[in-house]
């Protein structure tokens, strides 16, 4: 039983790089999850797909400014994103074209500018390497930058903790008894940019979508409440970093798909065997209760 | 609670309300009096829901505007609460003391007085429940209690009876008769008239313009319910720019033919 677990933890043990990885991915894995099990309550589960693309620009302008300098991304795709979220979501309030309509404009016009600013100038290969991450090579600075990521995440989570969920139950009430409620839903998105240009950093702009959604998506077939489904899917999204980054280390994978893939397969695990309404409860029929 | 010496916690003066400049209200004046029970009747499309909803902030006056004083509760028609939001009766209820409590003061100090509201409405036990597996009687009944620990001196309800069974709705009449008794001011949309004439004592008739507003045994007569059928419920793509409340003949805006009591309710509301 030790011998498969040893091999399993092995190569953190072993080597730096893996150990920097595992830290990176960990603290995105309290800070992602939380924030996706929001958007999948308030059924804006495909809006961090689509936030994801409004990020391209913005890191394109920074490489193209600085080259593959993780500041300038970074700053790039914060601004990008931030300026996606404000206007789609200031649209939404002021007009009376929904929200889903209204990133779908804004984030469409950020992608083309960002695929236009990088046709302009750098090689496939760079651009590979900001879609697809690099999670392997983490220097201090990006770790930093998660962490505090991370920090930020759950501190600002805390804070707006009970008018987002009034927020998310019911919007109108909240509009009659206070006015925080825009701020709010800003802030909730600004949070949702904020984890997205960290996990690119790790992962890569199309698979730091992955560890946000999937893991929230799982929890749902393990508990009901609100209370349980922000630390479960911290708990599967750590378990798919761990086990993603040893199967790529053991098997030559490619990391970042490699760790949405593994939290892929957690999420088809608990849709099967899930106790709150997961496939394998629905065959067996239990006998209904008196009352 | 002294009736008399209160502010008037709704004044509507010249008010028009409706959506892309199609009046739904027009030109509306009077005052809500303070600890006034006051139904809104008219036929669909009257403007009822939309003049609750001017009143709770929801939508821009056309024209003219809404003098409020102090805090307002507003249970809308048609809520937008997503039920299947993994929350429990509990904090539904305790959505409540917002006022009180805001965004981070904990709820279990105040845990005493969700239960007592929670049973006002008779869902005592139900606190643990999510909102998803509660009937619409149910959620409604929870609507309330979040109303009662809103604790507000005016209460906007737009159809709150709608789809309930017989025994909830005298609950909740009996629940609205006990606000009224203190004072509260309380202001609900409703098209069932015996029951407007059996427990609310002023009603204003709409058919998009005030019909009639006071007393409701003076309201609600044959001659004012025929006419609010009268008027048209149909927008008009092709209507004119509306000159105004005083533009008299072919338009129709001649005060005179709102008939008795359109508004003097100041004077003779009991």
């Amino acid at each position: 039983m030790i011998e498969p677990f040893a091999t399993f933890l092995a190569p953190f043990v072993e080597f730096g790089f893996m150990r920097r990885a595992l830290a990176g991915c960990l603290a995105l894995s309290v800070s992602a999850p939380p924030v996706g099990v929001f958007l999948t309550l308030r059924r804006m589960s495909l809006m961090s797909d689509a936030m994801s693309h409004a990020i391209l620009p913005g890191a394109a302008a920074g490489f193209l400014v600085a080259g593959l300098s993780l500041p300038a991304m970074t700053l790039g795709g914060l601004v990008a994103g931030l300026a996606v979220a404000l206007l789609a979501g200031a649209a939404t309030r002021a007009t009376v074209v929904r929200e889903d309509a209204n990133l779908a404009a804004f984030y469409l016009i950020s992608l083309a500018g960002g695929v236009l600013l990088v046709s302009l100038r750098g090689s496939q290969i760079d651009l590979m390497h900001f879609l697809f991450g690099s999670v392997l090579a983490l220097d201090d600075a990006a770790l930093w930058l998660l962490g505090g990521i991370s920090t930020l995440t759950l501190m600002a989570l805390a804070l707006i903790y009970r008018p987002l969920v009034m927020e998310c139950v019911d919007p109108l009430f909240l509009r009659t008894v206070s006015r925080s409620g825009g701020p709010v839903h800003l802030a909730f998105l600004a949070l949702v940019v904020v984890n997205l240009v960290g996990g690119f950093q790790a992962l890569g702009t199309l698979l730091a979508v992955g560890l946000m959604l999937l893991p929230a998506v799982a929890a749902r077939f393990w508990t009901r409440d609100l209370g349980g489904l922000i630390p479960v899917s911290m708990l599967i999204a750590a378990t798919a970093s761990v086990s993603g980054l040893s199967l790529s280390y053991h098997f030559d994978l490619p990391s970042g798909p490699a760790i949405v893939l593994a939290a892929g397969a957690l999420y088809v695990a608990s849709l099967m065997v899930g106790p709150c309404g997961g496939l394998l409860r629905r065959l067996v029929r239990t006998r209904h209760l008196e009352a | 609670m002294s009736v008399a010496q209160q502010p008037a916690p709704i004044r509507l003066v010249g008010l028009t309300l409706g959506y892309d400049r199609h009046p739904a209200v027009h030109h509306l004046d009077g005052t809500v009096r303070s600890g006034d029970l006051l139904a809104l009747v008219g036929p669909n499309g009257a403007g009822k829901s939309t003049l609750l909803k001017g009143m709770a902030g929801e939508i821009r006056c056309l024209e003219g505007h809404i003098e409020r004083a102090g805090a307002l509760a507003y249970m809308p028609q048609a809520d937008e609460i997503d039920r299947s939001f993994p929350l429990s009766v509990m904090d539904l209820a305790g959505m409540g003391l917002w006022r009180r409590s805001g965004a981070w003061r904990s709820l279990r100090r105040n845990s005493q007085a969700i239960e007592t509201a929670l049973s006002a409405v008779g869902l005592e036990g139900f606190e643990a429940r999510p909102i998803g597996t509660l009937s619409g009687g149910q959620f409604r009944r929870a609507l309330f209690a979040r109303l009662i620990l809103q604790d507000c001196p005016v209460v906007l309800l737009d159809e709150p009876f709608t789809g309930i069974d017989a025994r909830t709705v005298d609950d909740l009449l009996a629940l609205i008769a006990a606000w009224h008794a203190e004072g509260r001011t309380v202001i609900a949309a409703l098209h069932d008239l015996a029951q407007v004439r059996a427990h609310f004592p002023s009603t204003l008739l709409l058919a998009r313009e005030p019909v009639a507003w006071g007393p409701t045994a003076r309201v609600l007569t044959q001659d004012n319910l025929a006419r609010a059928r009268n008027l048209s419920e149909a927008w008009d793509e092709g209507a004119p720019i509306c000159a105004g409340p005083q533009a008299a003949g072919a338009h129709a805006h001649d005060h005179a033919a709102h008939g008795p009591g359109a508004h003097d309710h100041h004077e003779d509301a009991a």
